[in-house]
């Protein structure tokens, strides 16, 4: 399984999450959908998707949340019969992060990728570099964005 | 926490030498109930003893021994005992080094007992 980033500072955290959490898909991305860094994806399009629907997720449930006059949950998790989704979102130097991890229950837990998160969470507030947030994506660069993003995510 | 969960937990935790005690849900290593002194981690102690459980558990089907009714791992520290009960949760226990190990193994299968 390959872990690769876009942005460096996520890739030593997240390889770390992975190892300890016996996480088998993860994706750090942006609450727009500009994927950070990602594990155990094979195809372009199956990252693309997840982030789509990853952030979509958070984005209903934030807005639930504030139509509910409380503040945004702090995670959602499903359990399957044979793979376990945690969703949560973070707060680093370079702004708000949106974490998807999908475990296998034969090989990890929900309580075992909570524990974890919480160093991820520390490890990325740590790595991350303060000054000059990443530049939010133009409608006009979009495309390109996106492919150099992918080319760097599947090492193209 | 359920008042029969606390009475449960407490038996344990009267026992000298033990520092935390805690039901955990062993397929998704989760707390279910603690009674535990400061600076004991519940969450922690329950992801991680849930995850090794589980491959204690396999471990043993492997060998041909079935299924563990008690495991007990000593540290420098201290230890840690478990139980698994039949509904699948775990019954674990943090001790000091020199517990009594027999009256926490007696405990902790009293409470998997009233769980049941």
């Amino acid at each position: 399984m390959t872990t690769r980033a876009v942005e460096g500072w996520t890739l030593e955290p997240l390889r770390r999450f992975v190892g300890e959490a016996a996480a088998r898909l993860v994706l750090l991305m942006t609450p727009a959908g500009q994927v950070l860094a990602q594990h155990g994806f094979a195809r372009a399009v199956d990252v693309m998707s997840a982030a789509a629907l990853g952030t979509a997720i958070v984005v209903s449930t934030t807005e639930i949340a504030r139509q509910l006059a409380q503040p945004p949950f702090a995670a959602l998790t499903h359990q399957g019969e044979r793979h376990g989704i945690f969703l949560s979102t973070l707060t680093t130097g370079q702004g708000r992060i949106v974490a998807l991890v999908v475990f296998d229950l034969d090989a990890s837990s929900i309580g075992l990728v909570q524990l974890f998160f919480e160093q991820l969470v520390t490890d990325l507030q740590a790595a991350s570099p303060a000054a000059a947030p990443r530049k939010d994506v133009l409608a006009a660069d979009f495309e390109r964005d996106l492919s150099d993003s992918l080319n760097l995510l599947f090492g193209r | 926490m359920t008042a029969a969960y606390g009475q449960a937990l407490d038996l344990v935790t009267r026992v000298r030498g033990v520092r935390g005690a805690m039901l955990v849900s062993a397929g998704d290593g989760l707390v279910v109930a603690e009674l535990s002194m400061e600076g004991i981690k519940g969450s922690a102690v329950a992801a991680l003893a849930a995850s090794l459980a589980s491959r204690v558990g396999r471990a043993m089907q492997a060998a041909g021994l079935g299924s563990s009714t008690f495991w007990h791992l000593q540290c420098a520290a201290g230890a840690l005992l478990v139980v698994p009960a039949a509904s699948g949760t775990l019954v674990v226990a943090v001790a000091e080094p020199d517990v009594n190990v027999g009256l926490v193994r007696l405990e902790l299968l009293r409470v998997t007992e009233a769980l049941a």
